[in-house]
This record gives structure tokens, sequence and C-alpha cells, in this order.
């Protein structure tokens, strides 16, 4: 074999590596949902999505558990948005590059990769005790909106970066001051871009257990919450609960919530991808 | 004829880097005026002197008067935003935002908080019309700025800066972005503007400054070498490297 000839044989051989790297990530989500899919989708009807929790697995159902997220979701967007976007916005457009905001950025960028327990035990001081919101579902929302503000934070800077900086030039060359060209200009030609970290945001805080049941959100509840200061429980919790019960009713139940969960996530995750599309192709610098 | 811009002793510095070195120029009302020069000899930082564009670069720093109407712009009570309405500015590349036609060109009498749509209407026809684009788009105002032809984009740049009714107009390498058929048409519209307004015009193509300019300045290293009627600068240059310059000879 000459030279040439070991050279294209690496190269397939990466190749086919490649494939198998590929493919293995795939397959086991695959296997995964598949068996989630046979044990839970039959368990699916109405009265599953109706019903409250009950001790006999056959008439347990995910009502209290589907609006308990809902409620957290909105709030916890309600919460995060403003923070987070007001936070993008002022790191990309006004801080004046020194010491201190870089130091400010990379620590930013740390907070997004601290254990979300960790935000459960901050928020079980500051949010539940300090504050005294109790277990609540507005303690819940402000945990989960401190635990992706990062997120929305670096997401929004990312869309803000991607705004040409002829475009800032026009605006102030026609007078208009920097608030203006940050409101009239800068933020809808970003739009599409924070918009899809805010979702990717909010779809990772669907799907957050831990620092949730760290701050004592209930296991067991028997009613639907009425107002931002109720107890709560959500689908995670919900499903943790179940599987870690011993009889195999309960763990169908589990596989039947998680094909409702990974529903909510991958619509909210389609709807990302959707305005990401939208927008880039709308404005083409 | 009538001053309305000076430079008085103007010295720009970038870091240690002297980007002008004292320059004193009157401008003449409504004329064009080109800088021309190799590239880096910093007519474009002098261009951006005159609208206070240069503040946003941070290491940038300046000594001197700059003279409109005579008040020293650089002075702390000028207000930024009131100085940009009267001193327009179109750029080297079209930037028209992306939103529609429309919008673009209503966009500077917006954020001087002009809401009355006839107001506004009225406005975007008539500065459409003075830069020569109105014919070509009166049926699509509604549509992005950004599906338009590089020249025509560059024209409603023009359109929107006429609409803030600016009396100077600042211009750098306006044309270098666009062919020629659409480079003539920016020339003449150059022409037609001034008899309204003064324009100071950054340009790398000689026969450019020459066809539409009525006195020009020629830069070099941070210098201002030589400042003449167009005519006398093309014909009769005092300095040897004007010469050499305009003749092609470096650049």
């Amino acid at each position: 074999m000459n030279n040439s000839q070991i050279n294209r044989l690496k190269d397939k051989t990466f190749n086919y590596f490649g494939i198998f790297c590929t493919l293995i990530g795939l397959v086991i989500l695959a296997f995964f949902i598949g068996s989630i899919f046979y044990d839970g989708l039959r368990r699916i009807d109405w009265d599953f999505l109706t019903s409250l929790p009950s001790r006999k697995a056959e008439k347990a159902g995910i009502l209290t558990a589907w609006v308990g997220s809902i409620w957290i979701v909105i709030f916890t967007f309600i919460i995060v948005v403003p923070l987070g976007i007001s936070a993008g916005i002022y790191l990309e457009e006004y801080a004046k590059k020194s010491r201190l905001s870089s130091l400010i950025e990379v620590n930013i960028s740390n907070l997004a990769g601290v254990p979300s327990i960790i935000y459960g035990l901050l928020s079980l001081e500051i949010f539940v005790r300090l504050f005294g919101m109790g277990n609540s579902i507005l303690a819940g929302s402000c945990t989960l909106a401190l635990l992706v503000l990062p997120i929305v934070i670096v997401a929004t800077r990312e869309a803000l970066k991607a705004v040409p900086h002829s475009i800032r030039a026009a605006s102030y060359a026609l007078g208009a001051s920097k608030w203006q060209t940050v409101w009239e200009q800068v933020l809808p030609a970003s739009f599409g871009g924070i918009l899809t970290g805010v979702i990717l945001a909010i779809s990772r805080a669907v799907g957050e257990t831990a620092p949730l049941i760290v701050i004592g959100a209930l296991l067991y509840v028997p009613f639907t919450p009425s107002s931002p200061m109720d107890e709560f429980t959500v689908l995670p919790i919900q499903i943790f609960n179940w599987i870690s019960r011993p009889q195999h009713e309960f763990t169908i139940n589990a596989a039947a919530a998680i094909i409702i969960l990974l529903l909510i996530t991958f619509i909210m995750n389609g709807v990302a991808v959707y305005f990401r599309n939208k927008w880039q192709k709308k404005i083409n610098w | 004829m009538e001053n309305v811009l000076e430079a008085k002793n103007v010295n720009v510095f970038y870091g240690d880097f002297q980007a002008l070195k004292n320059i004193n120029m009157k401008f003449k009302k409504n004329a064009v005026t080109a800088l021309i020069g190799p590239s880096g000899c910093g007519k474009s930082t002098y261009l951006r002197l005159f609208n206070r564009m240069n503040d946003y670069i941070d290491s940038f720093n300046m000594q001197g008067d700059i003279m409109v109407e005579n008040k020293n712009i650089y002075n702390k009570e000028i207000v930024v935003e009131e100085l940009r309405k009267k001193i327009g500015m179109v750029f080297q590349k079209p930037n028209p935002f992306p939103k529609s036609i429309f919008e673009n060109v209503a966009y500077g009498l917006k954020i001087q908080g002009v809401t009355n749509k006839a107001v506004l209407k009225n406005a975007v026809r008539k500065a459409l019309q003075q830069a020569a684009l109105w014919d070509e788009v009166k049926l699509d105002l509604d549509k992005s700025a950004l599906a338009l032809s590089g020249g025509q984009q560059q024209r409603l740049c023009i359109a929107r800066t006429l609409a803030v009714e600016p009396s100077i107009i600042l211009m750098d390498e306006p044309t270098s972005a666009l062919d020629p058929i659409a480079t003539a048409k920016v020339e003449e519209l150059i022409r037609e503007l001034k008899q309204k307004y003064t324009i100071i015009i950054v340009t790398h193509n000689m026969q450019q400054a020459s066809r539409i300019s009525d006195y020009t300045a020629f830069f070099y290293m941070g210098d201002m070498i030589e400042y003449n009627k167009t005519d006398t600068i093309f014909r009769n240059p005092q300095y040897e490297r004007t010469q050499n310059y305009i003749t092609g000879r470096f650049g």
C-alpha cells in the first residue's frame, strides 16, 4: 500500500467511525422513546389528563401536575423575560468595556453551568424563607427564572450582536438617541433570536425537578392551584413520584406522563425553530 | 459665498496615532466639497467629525474646534441628537433598516415625535421625490427596503437623510458599492441637491470628484495638503504630491 492509499483508508475509517458516533445517541434515544411509548401510550386518555392524583394507579391522573406546570411556565416567563432581555441589552449596548464588565460576562456564562439543585437551595433560603413566599408557585417560578436567566441573557446578547453595526450608525446619524436606536431598530431586528432563546430557556424550566423539590413543591396535590401563592406540583415531580413507587401500574402512569412532558417540550422547541427560520428569512443582511 | 462650516486647528488622535494634523478649513454654503486622498489619509475621520460619529470610538481624542453656525459642536452644551438633525450622513455601503420603504424614510421624523400620518406621508413623498426614487417605488412603499437594488437602497438612504431636512449632508464614499449606472444616478442627484444643501463628500474616484464637486481638498497622511476650487486642483495643483495623486502616479 502506498501513502495515498493509506490516507484514503484513514479517511474511510473515520467516516464510518463518525457515522457510528452520530447514530449511537440517536439509537439510544429512539429506544428510550420507543419503550416509553410502548408502556405509556395506551394509558393516555381524556380521564388521565383530567383526573386528580390517586392512591389507585388506574384512577390517578395528571390534572394537577400539568396545570401546575402551566402556572409555573407562565410566571417563569413573566419574570425571566424582562430581567434577561434588559440585562442582555445593558451588557451588549450600554456597558463600557472594562475589567468589571468582562468579569460579569464570564460569570454569567459560569452561572449557566451551576447545578440546578444549588439554585434550589439558594431559593429555599431567599424566596421561601426570607421573602416568606412559602412553597408557592411564585417561589417556584422565581427559582426557575433564576436558573434560566443566564440562557436568556446570553441568547439576547448573541441576537443583538448579529445586528450589523451599520444599522446603529444609520439610526444615530438621523438624530436618534441610544434608547431609540435600541428600541426602534436593534431590538426588532434581533427579535427572532431573542424569542428563540426565551423559548429554549422556558422548555428547560418545564423539565426541571430538583430545585422545585428542594423548595418544597408537593408530591401529592389533590387540588389545582388558583393563585400564584398556592402550593403546587409539576409534571416532572409527578413522574418522579410515580416512578419511585413499587407497583408496576404506577410505572405505566409515569411513562404516560413522560409522553405528555416530551410533547410539551417538543412543541416548544418546534415553535422556537419556526420563529428562528421565519425571522432569518425575513432579514437577509 | 458664505461659509457654513469651519475646522479650526483640528488634531485627532486614536490612542497614540495622530490621524489628523492641525487642519484648518472653511466650507462654502450650497457647494459640493470633495475630500480626496489615499486610504488611511484621515479623510473619513475628518468627515465623521462634523456629525460626531467618531464619538463611539473608544480611543478617539480630538483637539480644536468645529464651528457650525458659529458654535463649536464639541462644546458640552451641544445636544448631539439635535446636531445630527442639521447635519445628515450617507454611508459607504447602503444601510437601509430592515423595514418597509415608508418606515425607512419616516424614521427620522418619527423619532422626533411626529405622529400625524398626513404629515409623514407628505414628508416621505417629498424626500423620495428629491432623491429621484419616487417614481420607482411609489407603488411599493410597504415593501421591505432590503428588496431594492443596491443603487435604489443608496438613494433611499439619501431620501431618509433628506426627510429630516438637514442643511448639510455628509457623504462617505456613497457610490463605492454601486455599479456605474447607479453611480451616475447618485452623482446627478448630488448635483441637484447642492441647490439647497451643502454637501461634503469623501471619494476615492478622481473623475467623480472632478465631475461633481466645486471645491476639492487633498489629504495625505493626516495633513490637508491642498484645498482649492476643483478646477484649480485638477488643472493646476500647487503641490507635486497632489499632482501625482490625481494623475494616478501613486495612491
